[in-house]
């Protein structure tokens, strides 16, 4: 089974990203956010009821930003957000439109081109999970998030900025 | 000027920490060089044409005498002996080792330095006018707002991969802008509102670079507490929907220009309504917390143009005329602001020896609090020097090289460093520099063609300020070989221009006869008093063409 980072710690990963052609099963499962829009009527009840039974996760792609999904994003158990590289930004404002817009509480998960040097700013932006890309050292990432003991901003985790936490 | 608590050494610390961490796992190989290039880049370093280059931020140009020392050891002890100071006030080595770069940002940490995100597709050093604090003109001392946004921007986590670089400036003098906001990414102009309170006039989509524009207001009145809530307003809207897929069409500019700033920001103020009420909101006690940092030092009470004073400018006329260039009215009666040009002839425009970084440490103890700034002319500043005694200081500072009396001169040029340096240039550019300096050196005649800002890039990045140059120089490759593009009728300041191009290019060994030819031409066309700027604008382009092309109008 895959590993990821979870609550910065190593885990099994449970959830499996399907196809947009894939039959979906009662296996947890991940489906690309152009499915989920696309979907209609019968179908788009298909996917709601499997949301709701907490078996239904969905994946943000290079250009889908948060707003796209919105207060739709609450009731899933999974939200991927996607790095095409490593060097794309997106995904941070992504992030933290997810948890401080619309409210979304359950596992916000990183995905894509993930490497050890974003996982602290990642933290801060309110991602609990990062699928490491392969060949990052998963015993290292586990350390990735004490770079800094303090920060100067606000963050999703403690909206203070450090103006508001000295003493 | 601001001193650092525990919190702020210990993040500038820690950084030393995690880029050393970066740069044992590059050495060892376990970070391959692509992924290694944005770390480095946040820290400061570029990898040039023959060694690193790294650049250290001077935030909006304050210096104290400790940091200079330290700035000159590192220059004697990483370099060869000399450093230079850049077009956003920051200075640059370009000699170090690679792997020696993280030991040297653990020596400036110690004097309160760093080199965070100087280069990089994130938030660059915030800069202002150079004179802050110190001219009475302006609204307020803008310097603190620079340092609040400084460690607003410091390791903002949702911001550390923009589309492309983000450079912010801020300016507190009505009807002069005096760092050149309007070529900003974002430009803040402090005002006061019709109630009389205090905040911000915003302007976004400035910028320089291959597609030259000039910003335009995103909200006419920010109020002082919502500072920070609309930049991260402003900068989320970028980070989502600026263009990823090009380099050149990944500023803001880019994009305000796309939406029309009529959308763009009515897509910042509904991302901002979200968030200006939240814990981001600038409490007052920070502001003052902040501002407390920059009161002003222990002024005497002294008059004005003392007999001291205005015997030494009747007596001298050397010093008589380096006061007349270099030295600025100060808020206070009886003090002075001086700049030290670093624009000597046969050295790089910037350029400073470790020695003289040293003697200039001396002088702002011996002469101005200990506290001395950069310019984004490359030049340094002493800001709070009593009158009587600037005699005493242009003699010491002239023995050290520094007294050249051409602020605002022809030499006084702005140029990047070029394909000497600069692995991105198409050109070099210190070359032109020097040729100019060489052939121009009489300073009778530099003193009557007066204010010309003459601006050199080596390239279409234009890190020499090219297009607001009265006289802009932009290097060009033509099939391999160094050309070179002449603009006129650039500007910075409140009336801002972009320069025009003059034609086709020239080979660098006509470079000098031109400029002299466009010069000859100011110089007959002029009428009494005008500067060459403000003659361009009354006869228009035609008679330096004409001048600079003859051939070509004899074949109409």
């Amino acid at each position: 089974m895959t590993q990821i980072i979870l609550d910065q710690q190593i885990a099994n990963d449970d959830w499996t990203l399907v196809t947009d052609d894939a039959a979906l099963t009662s296996a947890k499962e991940v489906i690309n956010f152009s499915r989920w829009a696309s979907a209609e009527d019968a179908e788009k009840e298909a996917l709601i009821a499997k949301r709701d039974l907490g078996t239904l996760g969905i994946q943000l792609n290079a250009g889908d930003t948060a707003d796209l999904l919105a207060d739709d994003s609450q009731g899933f158990a999974l939200i991927n957000v996607e790095f095409p590289k490593f060097a794309d930004g997106r995904g941070y404002s992504a992030a933290h439109l997810l948890r401080k817009r619309y409210g979304f509480t359950g596992q916000l998960r990183s995905v894509g081109d993930v490497l050890f040097d974003q996982l602290f700013f990642m933290m801060r932006c309110g991602f609990n999970a990062m699928a490491m890309r392969a060949d990052q050292d998963l015993d290292l990432c586990v350390k990735g998030f004490e770079t800094f003991t303090t920060s100067y901003q606000g963050d999703v985790n403690d909206a203070r900025p450090l103006f508001r936490r000295r003493s | 000027m601001y001193v650092y608590d525990d919190l702020d050494q210990r993040i500038i610390n820690e950084r030393v920490a995690q880029f050393q961490d970066q740069m044992n796992r590059y050495l060892d190989g376990k970070i391959p060089e692509e992924e290694f290039l944005p770390l480095r880049l946040q820290n400061g370093i570029y990898v040039q044409r023959y060694a690193p280059m790294l650049r250290i931020a001077v935030p909006y140009g304050m210096l104290n005498s400790q940091q200079l020392r330290k700035m000159a050891e590192i220059a004697r002890d990483y370099d060869r002996g000399y450093a230079h100071f850049s077009t956003r006030q920051n200075l640059q080595y370009n000699w170090p080792k690679l792997e020696e770069c993280p030991e040297i940002l653990a020596k400036l940490a110690t004097v309160q330095m760093h080199a965070v995100q100087t280069s990089g597709n994130c938030i660059r050093n915030t800069t202002t006018d150079e004179y802050a604090g110190v001219i009475a003109e302006e609204l307020v001392d803008p310097r603190p707002y620079c340092e609040i946004i400084r460690q607003w921007s410091t390791f903002h986590p949702e911001f550390a991969f923009l589309p492309r670089k983000f450079k912010i400036a801020v300016n507190a003098v009505e009807g002069a802008d005096r760092a050149a906001t309007r070529m900003h990414d974002v430009g803040i102009q402090i005002i006061r509102n019709e109630a009389g309170e205090l905040g911000y006039r915003v302007y976004a989509g400035g910028g320089l670079g291959r597609t030259p524009i000039l910003s335009s207001v995103v909200r006419e009145f920010l109020p002082e507490e919502d500072l920070l809530t609309y930049l991260d307003a402003i900068i989320r809207v970028y980070n989502q929907f600026g263009r990823r897929d090009n380099k050149y069409k990944a500023r803001i500019k880019i994009l305000v220009k796309a939406l029309g700033v009529e959308r763009f920001s009515e897509l910042v103020e509904a991302e901002w309504a979200h968030s200006k009420d939240g814990d981001g909101q600038l409490p007052s006690e920070e502001l003052e917390r902040v501002k407390s940092h920059f009161t002003e030092p222990a002024y005497l009470a002294l008059e004005a143009d003392s007999a001291t004073y205005t015997d030494a400018l009747a007596s001298d006329k050397a010093f008589a005329r380096w006061v007349e260039r270099n030295v600025r009215a100060h808020k206070k009666p009886g003090y002075a602001i001086a700049t030290f040009a670093l624009k000597q002839k046969g050295t790089a425009p910037g350029d400073v020896t470790d020695s003289q970084i040293f003697a200039f440490a001396d002088l702002a103890d011996k002469y101005s609090f200990g506290e001395a700034r950069s310019t984004h002319q490359q030049n340094l500043v002493l800001a709070d020097v009593e009158q009587s005694k600037l005699y005493e200081l242009w003699k010491e500072a002239k023995a050290l090289g520094l007294a050249t009396p051409n602020l605002g001169l022809l030499t006084d040029m702005i140029c990047c460093p070029g394909g000497d340096f600069c692995a991105l240039a198409n050109a070099k550019s210190l070359p032109i520099a020097e040729a100019l300096q060489n052939e121009f050196d009489d300073l009778d005649y530099l003193h009557d063609l007066g204010n010309l800002d003459l601006n050199i890039s080596g390239c279409m990045n234009a890190c020499g300020h090219h297009h607001i140059g009265n006289i802009g120089i932009l290097g060009v490759d033509k099939k391999g070989e160094e050309f070179y593009q002449v603009s006129l009728g650039g500007a910075s300041g409140e009336d801002a221009t972009v320069g025009k191009i003059l034609g086709p290019s020239f080979a660098r060994d006509r470079m000098v006869e031109i400029i002299r030819i466009l010069l000859d031409v100011f110089v007959a066309q002029r009428i009494e008093g005008e500067t060459f700027i403000e003659t361009f604008r009354r006869v228009g382009m035609d008679p330096f063409k004409a001048a600079a092309y003859p051939a070509k109008v004899t074949a109409k």
